[in-house]
């Protein structure tokens, strides 16, 4: 017992002090894209040259959707490299069209309208449903529960049943040999009731966008009412697009 | 007359052979050379079916014999027709290769003991079902004939696919008296992508990505895999520098997944403080990762033709120095741990499997040392600066959940001293160089010892370079099996902490 007690002084107190200090996220990391310069009049490069069809010019101005894009490190879409990743990790949001981005400002998650915020704003659990995918992002979840994070203190729990959720909490692009397990998981969950897309798959398939063994994300089969993107999320980005439907942010 | 040893085909890790000059053998032959090959200490690290090219659906098999010992990768080729012997009698370590060949084209191992769906999955070619199902339906999974025990007192357990957790989906069914599990059989397949018939006529633009996810917790050992491939097709030598920070990403995924599996059992034991130590350090591990490359899992550092990121001194030093503030945490919560003597309590004996179960079913990485099976592709076949710095590899006795996390507590010291090594001995010079066209007939191979185990990735060209088949074997396909082994006689109550303690990969299975 004695070594248990030392062994915690040893290890320090490491809760995060999120939400009220900004994580500290590391040079490299990727997050919400910046464009440089503007797009040669008649270019769509990019609409070829991004495997996922992440891109777009819409009006002369270029479109990511970042529902489908991957972050890459090499993304090799805009032949003029006008695509630069910056270190903004907050990407949630509520409707697909949102994460149509051209650089203006972000439409951040908005909070659930009030009858469902009044219901799940201090209180929400979530059952979990891995669809496919890699598994990253379910780890990037799981990872919320660890003391860094402890999302526990938000007062949103992942549950074991979906009948104690309010909700679930999908990632990956939905194989077929899940579509049934994911429709009667939400069926099991009584409502009313809120749908979460983590992820590229999650969100609109991801690496997997091209497969005819998967759906291409959620949103095909369920109402979702908050996005969130990354291949993997960053943990802050998850937490930040939960915090966000619940008006805590 | 039997073949001997100096007809087949022998490849290096990261080699290729040119696909003429692999001689066909009648089936009996290849059967006969296979198993010979085995009984001389060999193992079946791939055994996969290739269609052939043009219009007529014949296929041919190919057999990848790992040759420990000498550092060789035996390939053997036979063409077959709707059915040929199954050899999973005489040899349990092809029993899944066979049932996902005959799952993918159509083709029955005759007198397989076991012949059943592995993923669920329409056939890949041919109009063939072996199992009957329509071809025009996409088949439900988990539908098959699950083996039973009956009698009185004999139930049946059923878990699954949406497990209490998060966690990816699997099903699985035991076969209890009481609260002793007779038989678990695991059934999978809710995961899969298809991702190998993505690849054909590869390489494609969006392959990397699939690649790097094919299980995003391996993500540097399956990515680094396809980049040896596609660089032994394409004759690329690959930087000395790339490869010391693909073996630092390497290490880092080791490690970050190595300390999460002990938390898991942990938390799963109910010893709390390192649970909750190990759910950090696993981050601190993967924030390293992300140091190098952006991404907390590797994604985007590793790359055909060397790595995207370098690291400068600074940076090597922040790793470095940050290792070192790590390292008394991490040993400190795992020995908190195995000095818990209710924690030895729950682990020793816990899902033992034989070294003779472990070496007949081919187990790989953690699950076969643990049995005391050495086996290790950083120490048997090793490329890059494993040649001049692996040289420890670990095995335990026991074979239980006890000898699984032990372990990895013994690999979690040997790879901070190797990155160590490594990240101050960097060497200059580039750290990507341009890749080629590939090789027009070729094979190449490619093993990488992943955290889990050895993860094995073939590529075969045509005659214009692309992909004609891409063959990924992840370490779960071996060992899931040994999970199912470790079950039996167990409480059914100490499924979790056996199903931890092999820690295994749904969608590296399932791909
Ligand atoms: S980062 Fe990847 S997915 Fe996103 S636009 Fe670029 S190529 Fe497409
Ligand atoms: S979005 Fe990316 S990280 Fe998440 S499950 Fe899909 S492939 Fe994995």
């Amino acid at each position: 017992m004695w070594r248990v007690i030392s062994e915690r002084f040893q290890q320090g107190f490491r809760t995060g002090k999120f939400p009220l200090e900004e994580p500290k996220l590391p040079p490299r990391f990727r997050g919400l894209p910046r464009f440089d310069g503007e797009c040669p009049s008649g270019c769509r490069a990019c609409e070829q040259l991004c495997p996922f069809g992440a891109c777009a010019v819409r009006e002369g101005k270029m479109v990511i959707d970042l529902g489908r894009c991957l972050f890459c490190a090499d993304c090799p879409a805009c032949p003029q490299g006008r695509i630069t990743f910056g270190n903004d990790y907050r990407l949630a949001v509520r409707r697909r069209q949102d994460l149509l981005y051209s650089g203006a400002a972000y439409p951040l998650a908005e909070p659930l309208e009030p009858a469902r915020l009044k219901l799940f704003g201090r209180s929400l659990k979530l059952r979990q449903v891995s669809a496919g995918g890699c598994n990253a992002c379910e780890a990037d979840c799981n990872v919320l529960g660890t003391l860094v994070f402890d999302l526990g203190r938000f007062g949103i729990q992942f549950v074991a049943s979906p009948r104690h959720a309010d909700g679930i909490l999908l990632t990956g692009p939905v194989t077929e040999n899940m579509r049934s397990a994911v429709l009667d998981t939400y069926e099991a969950v009584p409502g009313p009731k809120v749908v979460i897309a983590v992820g590229a798959c999650g969100v609109n398939g991801g690496p997997f966008i091209h497969s005819s063994e998967t759906n291409q994300g959620l949103d095909t089969l369920l109402p979702v009412d908050l996005y969130i993107p990354g291949c993997p999320p960053q943990p802050y980005t998850i937490l930040d697009g939960l915090l966000r439907l619940l008006g805590r942010r | 007359m039997m073949k001997n040893d100096l007809e087949a085909q022998l490849l290096k890790n990261g080699g290729t052979v040119d696909l003429t000059l692999v001689e066909s053998l009648g089936y009996d032959e290849f059967s006969r050379c296979l198993l010979a090959e085995v009984k001389a200490g060999g193992r079946v690290a791939a055994l996969f079916g290739v269609p052939g090219e043009g219009k007529n659906e014949s296929l041919e098999l190919f057999a990848l014999i790992a040759r420990d010992r000498s550092a060789q990768i035996a390939v053997y080729r036979t063409e077959v027709g709707a059915s040929f012997p199954s050899l999973a009698l005489s040899c349990p370590q092809v029993h899944l290769f066979e049932r996902e060949i005959a799952e993918q084209y159509g083709v029955t191992p005759t007198d397989h003991p076991w012949l059943k769906p592995v993923r669920f999955h329409r056939v890949w070619q041919g109009e063939t079902d072996v199992w009957g199902r329509p071809l025009d339906t996409h088949p439900r999974p988990g539908d098959m004939e699950f083996y039973r025990v009956e009698g009185e007192g004999v139930h049946e357990v059923a878990v699954g696919p949406v497990h209490a957790g998060i966690i990816e989906p699997g099903h699985f069914r035991f076969q209890c008296y009481g609260e002793k599990v007779m038989h678990l059989e695991i059934s999978l397949g809710y995961q899969h992508r298809g991702i190998e018939p993505m690849l054909l006529a590869g390489p494609h633009p969006f392959t990397m990505a699939q690649m790097e996810t094919t299980a995003g917790d391996t993500t540097i050992g399956h990515g680094l895999a396809y980049c040896q491939v596609i660089e032994a097709l394409s004759g690329c030598v690959v930087p000395e520098r790339a490869q010391s920070i693909r073996a630092m990403a390497l290490e880092l995924e080791r490690l970050a997944n190595h300390v999460g599996d002990i938390g898991a059992l942990a938390g799963d034991i109910g010893f709390l403080p390192t649970a909750s130590f190990c759910g950090r350090l696993r981050g601190d591990y993967l924030n390293l990762s992300a140091a190098l490359c952006g991404s907390r899992f590797g994604r985007g550092l590793v790359r055909p033709g060397g790595v995207l990121f370098d690291l400068d001194v600074t940076l090597t030093n922040t790793v470095l120095t940050r290792i070192d503030e790590i390292e008394g945490n991490t040993l400190g919560a795992l020995n908190l741990f195995f000095d818990e003597p209710s924690v030895l309590g729950r682990l020793e004996g816990a899902g033992r499997v034989s070294r003779s179960v472990a070496e007949d079913l081919g187990l790989v990485g953690v699950a076969a040392k643990a049995c005391g099976v050495p086996r290790d592709s950083r120490f048997f076949h090793p490329t890059g600066v494993y040649r001049q710095l692996f040289d420890e590899m670990i095995t335990e006795e026991t074979g239980d959940a006890m000898a699984r996390a032990h372990l990895r507590l013994r690999e979690i010291v040997v790879s901070i001293d190797l990155l160590r090594r490594i990240g101050t001995s960097l060497p200059a010079g580039p750290v990507k160089v341009p890749v080629g066209p590939l090789k027009a007939n070729t094979l190449a191979v490619s093993l990488v010892e992943g955290w889990r185990g050895e993860v094995v990735h073939v590529g075969i060209t045509d005659a214009g370079g692309r992909l004609r088949r891409y063959k990924i074997v992840d370490p779960s396909f071996h060992n899931w099996s040994g999970l199912a082994m470790a079950l039996r006689d167990e409480q059914i109550s100490d499924f979790p902490l056996c199903n931890k303690s092999f820690g295994l990969s749904y969608c590296g299975f399932d791909l």
